[in-house]
């Protein structure tokens, strides 16, 4: 959009022709437009002419949550090309108000940092350097990891000859920004596996 | 027509003839920001949220010893700068809860000695870095290298122990002054003003020659330093207060980040008056040394378009205590310049039309 | 969240509100802007500090003594809601004849058996009531410790609802004249010993909360990590809810007690919990021998004779198990009740990292969490990485739990070295929140859809994503297998709808989570509330809390309607458990007769026209029961709930001033020291919790505490927190510019007196230092740090905030406060005591390299710290030395001696 047509303040766009082509010449428009002095309208650009709110020209607005602490501050996510070229806060939420935090203001950085990890790594026993891995690769030979652990470390009866039915040899540690479903998953498979030393930082 | 001073000519308490002066006929309520620090609670969202929007680098990971503060100053690549100042004060009818405590005295002014220092030296340190050394003498910033202090903090017996204590916090950003001398000495048309009043450089027109940095009252605008292929190094930068987005019928992206809405945005007619309210409010509090700063259209840059709140002197939070646009006498040295520039035109006409003939 | 509003005063205590929740400080801001008095209780003066109207310093850990006090000038001073008190709490109920009080029996309650370090509860309970938590052998009291927990999510279970009464509260064994005798020593001048508040100031707080408190006006009480990371954190907690219930704040408008939890979707966490003791729900983990099979384990949840809504628990665990394992559970195996792996003690985080370090754990995952920073005692979760055989990291960033291996600080003292480190690692890139779609839980157990919106790049996924094809391609590999204990994972239900990419549907599990009928007219329909559920195997739910957040077939938490075009309550926008109340009791917010206390206070209320509960929330009570319903004797369930039972998930309607089970570390909050401590208990000869799980292990080493020798060693107090500007380890904060460059370097706040003391220059380095090890930190020398006049001695105390770590690829990195915590944990709930312990200070940097090591153990021999150092949890008569095997100091062997308990 562009900022003169909702302020009216810049010339009438309409003007455009070979005749404003000769307005636009600067010392015309300083003294056609009561900017004498050229410090005002006649001084745009014809860049800042153009220049827009990024957001106002994204593709799509997603609703979304801010991932840092548990106020769950509404966060709307703008997409442009695929690509988050801005989060901010979303006015409609009844507990933010459209208000964030420096962290949930960060956000857009938090996804696109240039120092973020996009890509899976390895590190081989005694290794001193991490090696790239497929995705795909690297799930299998997980797999095998787990069976191979949970073979040896199965415990069907404790001590006494009860029946406990479990590995203590698989634990795990989730963030608390880890999703509802995905605590489900992730409780439903350990469970099933046997594995019951999974935690979370609701516990630290 | 008002040149520089519009003082006498136009109430620039009302309207936008700010605006309307520059040129935009029919502009709409000149916009501002109204930051009420009583209710900052320093969490710099106004900060990132501004570096967000605007994509202004990241400026220096350097702990600075300035209570929370590690940002420093307003510059070229910070737009929007939290203050904090521990004081051994009492503010209003907070009880610091200090009354039978085991304190001796405070530790606020050689911490804040050391931390001044501090902050200055990483200023010059950061321009060394960036070979920009020379440009020193053109900054209106502090510039003394003072070491830290030897002596102990809570060591100095002249003091008593300490009773009081209050935690200041104010974010501050570019005045959009109504006389605005950077962009009076703006040779190139960059820095122009907007519709909204506000004050804005255009990155497509700025060549970098600084001369607007030296003219600023506050310290606010200055140019972009940092390694080569960094967005805008070398032009002078500052708050556009989000021009894009205004144009979009947006608020700034800092006044909406603010959790607390210190900072508001609105028409600047409206934030005088809510400005003065909530003084008024404040001072029947007991917040007996709350002070507007930048809300009176009488003062020396014809009053700002960013007005604060303060509860303290404007020296304590760096602002100066009475800014003055620095190019006061522009208007009678554009006078002579037209009439001598009235002459040679003439001149050159006549020698023109003589060679006409 | 934004209920605070409506208070008219807001203690902010163990919670550093502005700095740690910024967007929900509005409405404490809000409150303030109406006239509220805002309160912050902390051992710092902070951000929130600075907008509040009163500053209470008080000395970290001394919390207890200080509720303690409020209670005290409550009951003496006939401050408390009595119409509410009699009417909605236990205050009348009787307690058992052989209850005896910690003024006593010497600073521990009755049952207290100190070879286990742990309570026989049973004669805690009420008068009545058969005893039926008897944790006689060791064995059985760690099981017990394990179940600690998950009683958090409803309050004990009760034989049965009918208890013993006096309306007058004069009985000296109704709970009332208990509570006041327990609370009578906890004076404001003993307040003063023990939190070092000078009694003016404390009574300051005590007018402005009881002023602002019954039938007009409500107070809030604001928590956080600041009190549940203590050895006796649970009971913090317990101590704020019997002032609020005193005061009548509970389930009124602008009063209750609101934690305020530090991670996205942590309640979320804990509802549908990654945590080994709990089902979703709250449901407990079934233990060995306790829980043999489904009618057993039944019977321990809740007994058929309590009120309330547990006695439906068979509902939920039936259900639960169906959409685990689907038309495999049938009624004839139990529905597959036998499928859940049982406990035998404490699985919990800490524990299993000295698993690790005695080989016995083998993998671990990592998902978007970071120990090496983050756990208490960072070098042990450090060291027992390297034990591992895998490891599986998955996270945005490089994080130092990820890199331990080759930059650790231990790599630095040549404790590690990575040519030797045998443990594979796999860093798996994890998605962002906005890169795929599902539900947050915040602070006030709200529902959240976010909508995915772009893909994640490269090789990030889901964890959603990695889990489902994890578990697609386990259950490939086990196809054809025979064994029985690969059952459970191929009769599991994992046929979620995928899309291109194989990332399953959120919204097909969240489905799940909510449940849905199986058979009948309704089959397939999802339920819109818990009350459908049944135990017959028709139905089937995830986590039957959540059920009805799918009600009508809609996702209610992707409700968006705008905060501005509803009440302030805002019940559509998103969606809060349970059945969409957004304030738990509510019933209480009006009079036994169900007329609202007040006007102004008015929330929800019998509509006795229309015979029904209404109001402007969800009524969280039967909305059909009359408040003049009495129950016909011997009705359990929520029929037996009387109109005027406004705790629907206690055993007994009532709420609890004093716990009578559920609790393993007392029915009353008694004050306890901090596990290291450089001040004697005032109140007690016992110093700390005498049921604290400790850690006799030579690599968790505790300093000494007064009274113990040496203690002055490790004279100062310190604290850790979080900043505005980062958030927890790290992991979401260090790898970003703008938020690094707000606090780029690891800090100490001290007093102008700790500085003087200990020479310690402002913007220079300071090097603290416990028996764990030593760390330097940047010093801030500020005003807002005080020192304290406790037991006749200045305690001077350190703030540390912990954000920083070692290693890694991160913008800014630094020591870790957190590696100087030992491991001592809170018995209930197994939670770390990472906000309070001792320390010494000294100007500089500490060495590094194996120097470190030597320098730390200078500190030990000094001393004379050995495993016994500080962790005899019942504290030994005056001059009664204990009988030890041979003091072999630091270096002796790990793991309990005979005659020690273990």
């Amino acid at each position: 959009m562009h900022h003169g047509t909702s302020s009216g303040g810049t010339p009438d766009g309409a003007r455009r022709s070979l005749r404003s082509t000769l307005l636009s010449w600067p010392v015309i428009r300083q003294y056609t437009q009561g900017d004498p002095l050229g410090r005002g309208a006649a001084a745009v650009s014809a860049h800042t002419k153009a220049c827009t709110a990024r957001t106002t020209t994204a593709d799509r607005v997603v609703q979304s949550v801010c991932p840092y602490c548990a106020v769950g501050c509404g966060q709307r996510v703008f997409v442009k090309d695929e690509k988050v070229i801005q989060i901010e806060g979303d006015p409609d939420s009844p507990v933010s108000r459209g208000r964030l935090c420096p962290k949930g203001s960060a956000s857009e950085q938090l996804v696109n940092s240039p120092g973020r990890q996009t890509a899976m790594l390895y590190r081989r026993p005694y290794g001193t350097e991490w090696e790239s891995l497929d995705l795909e690769t690297a799930t299998d030979m997980l797999v095998e990891k787990i069976l191979d652990t949970r073979e040896r470390t199965w415990q069907e009866h404790d001590d006494q000859g009860n029946r406990v039915r479990r590995t203590l040899g698989i634990a795990g540690l989730g963030g608390a920004t880890l999703d509802n479903e995905e605590n489900y998953l992730i409780k439903k498979l350990f469970t099933a596996m046997g594995a019951i030393q999974i935690e979370n930082q609701a516990r630290i | 027509m008002s040149l520089t001073t519009g003082r006498g000519e136009r109430d620039y308490a009302d309207g936008n003839y700010v605006a309307i002066d520059a040129g935009w006929s029919d502009a709409p309520p000149r916009k501002g920001f109204f930051t009420d620090t009583s209710v900052c609670i320093g969490c710099k969202a106004c900060e990132v949220a501004c570096k967000e929007w605007n994509g202004v680098p990241e400026d220096g990971l350097n702990l600075l010893g300035s209570s929370y503060d590690n940002t420093g100053a307003l510059g070229a690549s910070t737009w929007r700068h939290v203050a904090f100042i521990e004081q051994a004060r009492p503010m209003g009818r907070q009880d610091a809860g200090l009354a039978g405590l085991p304190v001796g005295p405070t530790a606020t002014g050689s911490v804040n000695q050391v931390a001044a220092n501090q902050v200055a030296a990483n200023q010059v340190a950061a321009q060394m870095v960036a070979g920009e050394v020379s440009q020193l003498g053109t900054s209106t910033r502090a510039v003394e290298l003072g070491m830290p202090s030897f002596e102990l903090p809570g060591v100095r017996a002249e003091a008593g122990d300490r009773t009081d204590f209050r935690w200041l916090m104010s974010s501050d950003v570019c005045k959009h002054c109504t006389e605005a001398a950077c962009l009076d000495v703006c040779p190139t048309g960059s820095l122009f003003r907007t519709e909204f009043g506000t004050v804005v450089v255009q990155d497509d027109i700025c060549n970098g020659c600084g001369y607007c940095v030296p003219a600023c009252p506050f310290g606010v605008i200055d140019r972009r330093i940092g390694e080569q292929g960094t967005k805008n190094v070398g032009i002078a930068q500052k708050c556009t207060l989000c021009y894009d987005r205004l144009g979009s019928g947006q608020t700034p992206a800092c006044a909406q980040a603010c959790p607390t809405e210190s900072i508001q945005f609105g028409d600047v007619e409206e934030l005088r008056e809510r400005a003065a309210t909530r003084l008024a409010a404040l001072q029947a509090a007991g917040v007996s040394q709350a002070r507007l700063y930048g809300e009176d259209p009488e003062d020396g840059i014809g009053g700002a378009g960013a007005m604060f709140l303060l509860l303290d002197e404007p020296e304590v939070y760096g602002l100066p205590p009475d800014p003055v646009v620095t190019t006061r006498h522009l208007a009678e040295m554009w006078h002579m310049a037209v009439a001598a520039a009235g002459t040679l035109l003439v001149g050159a006409a006549m020698s023109f039309i003589r060679g006409r003939r | 969240m934004q209920d605070l509003q409506n208070s008219d005063c807001i203690v902010i205590q163990g919670s550093n509100m502005a700095e740690c929740h910024p967007v929900g400080f509005q409405w404490v801001m809000q409150a303030k802007a109406r006239g509220a008095t805002i309160i912050h209780v902390d051992p710092r003066f902070t951000r929130t500090t600075a907008v509040a109207d009163m500053h209470v310093p008080l000395r970290a850990g001394s919390d207890i003594a200080f509720l303690g006090g409020i209670v005290n000038y409550i009951l003496s001073n006939e401050k408390y809601f009595r119409d509410y008190v009699l009417a909605y709490t236990n205050a009348a109920t009787m307690l058992r004849e052989d209850f005896r009080d910690v003024d006593e029996v010497d600073g521990v309650f009755s049952g207290y058996d100190p070879e286990t370090g742990t309570y026989d509860t049973s004669t805690w309970n009420y008068q009545g009531m058969p005893a039926q938590e008897s944790a006689a052998s060791g064995e059985e009291s760690r099981s017990e410790r394990a179940a600690g927990h998950e009683m958090g999510g409803h309050g004990a279970s009760l034989e049965h609802g009918r208890v013993r009464r006096d309306e007058t509260l004069t009985d000296p064994r109704c709970v009332f004249q208990v509570l006041k005798r327990h609370y009578a020593r906890y004076t404001p001048e003993m307040v003063q010993e023990a939190c070092g508040v000078p009694p003016e100031q404390f009574l300051k707080v005590c007018e402005a909360v009881t002023a602002n408190s019954g039938r007009d006006r409500t107070t809030a009480w604001v928590y956080s990590v600041g009190w549940t990371h203590h050895s006796v954190g649970v009971q913090y907690i317990r101590g704020a809810a019997i002032i609020q219930l005193l005061l009548g704040n509970i389930g009124r408008p602008g009063g209750g007690i609101m934690a305020l939890r530090g991670h996205a979707s942590i309640q979320g966490s804990t509802d549908i919990p990654t945590l080994f003791n709990l089902l979703p729900g709250y449901l407990p983990m079934p233990k060995v021998g306790e829980h043999g099979d489904l009618r057993h384990y039944l019977a321990t949840i809740s007994s058929p004779d309590q009120k309330g809504f547990w006695t439906e628990a068979d509902s939920y665990t039936v259900s639960l198990l169906k959409s685990f394992w689907g038309d495999a559970a049938t009624a004839d195996n139990d529905y597959c009740f036998d499928y859940l792996p049982r406990l035998t003690g404490d699985h919990g985080t800490y524990q299993t990292v000295m698993d690790m370090l005695e080989d016995t754990v083998e993998g671990y995952f990592l998902l978007g969490q970071n120990p090496a920073v983050g756990s208490a005692h960072g070098k042990m979760q450090r060291l027992a990485m390297a034990h591992l055989k895998w490891l599986v990291i998955k996270d945005l960033n490089m994080i130092e739990s990820a890199s331990f291996w080759k930059d650790s600080p231990e790599i630095d003292t040549g404790e590690l070295v990575t040519k030797d480190i045998g443990t594979e690692v796999f860093f798996f890139p994890a998605a962002s929140h906005v890169e795929k779609d599902g539900t947050f839980t915040q602070t006030q157990r709200m529902l959240q859809w976010h909508h995915k919106a772009v893909e994640p790049p490269g090789d990030c996924r889901s964890d959603l994503h990695f889990f489902f094809q994890l578990g697609r391609k386990l259950r490939e590999r086990l196809a054809r297998s025979t064994l029985d204990r690969d059952r459970p994972l191929l009769d599991l239900t994992w046929d979620y709808p995928v899309d291109d990419k194989g990332e399953p549907s959120a919204d097909a599990i969240l489905r799940e989570i909510n449940g849905f009928h199986l058979s009948g007219e309704k089959a397939g329909q999802p339920m819109s509330s818990f009350t459908e559920m049944k135990a017959d195997g028709s139905t089937s739910g995830g986590c039957w809390i959540y059920t009805g957040v799918y009600a009508d077939g809609v996702n209610q938490s992707a409700r968006r309607k705008p905060g501005r075009e509803q009440s302030w309550v805002a019940p559509e926008w998103g969606w809060a458990w349970p059945a969409n109340r957004r304030t738990l009791y509510n019933r209480a917010s009006a009079d036994p007769d169900g007329k609202p206390w007040s006007e102004r206070k008015a929330y929800v209320w019998w509509d006795e026209p229309a015979g029904r509960w209404t109001g402007h929330d969800v009524p969280d009570f039967p909305v059909d029961t009359a408040p003049s319903y009495r129950p016909p004797q011997g009705t359990g369930g929520p029929k037996g709930l009387a109109g005027d039972d406004p705790f629907i998930m206690q055993g007994d309607g009532k709420g609890w001033l004093y716990a009578p089970t559920g609790l393993l570390d007392g029915p009353l909050p008694a004050h306890y020291e901090p596990h290291e401590s450089p001040v004697d208990n005032p109140f007690y000869r016992q110093q700390a919790n005498p049921t604290r799980q400790v850690f006799r292990r030579k690599d968790n080493l505790s300093n000494p505490s007064a009274p113990e020798a040496h203690w002055e060693v490790f004279p100062f107090v310190f604290t850790t927190y979080r900043l505005t500007e980062h958030h927890t380890a790290g992991g979401m904060s260090r790898w970003l510019p703008y938020l690094s460059e707000l606090q780029p370097e690891f800090f100490c706040e001290v007093s102008p007196e700790l500085a003087a003391e200990r020479g310690l220059q402002h913007g220079g380095w300071a090097t603290v230092v416990t028996a764990r090890t030593a760390i330097e930190a940047r010093v801030l020398v500020t005003d807002r740090m005080v020192p304290l006049r406790v037991g006749g001695k200045t305690v001077h105390q350190i703030g540390l905030p912990y954000h920083w770590g070692v290693g890694g690829n991160a913008l800014v990195t630094g020591d870790s406060a957190n590696d100087l915590f030992g491991v001592t944990l809170d018995p209930n709930v197994h939670i770390q005591e990472s906000k309070v312990a001792s320390c010494d200070i000294r100007s500089g940097r500490r060495p590094t390299g194996p120097a470190l090591l030597e320098y730390v153990k200078d500190y030990h021999r000094r001393a004379g710290i050995t495993i016994y150092t500080g962790n005899d949890q019942r504290t030994p008569m005056p001059g009664v030395r204990l009988t030890r095997p041979e003091q072999d100091g630091a270096e002796g062997e790990t793991g309990p001696r005979q005659g020690d308990p273990s």
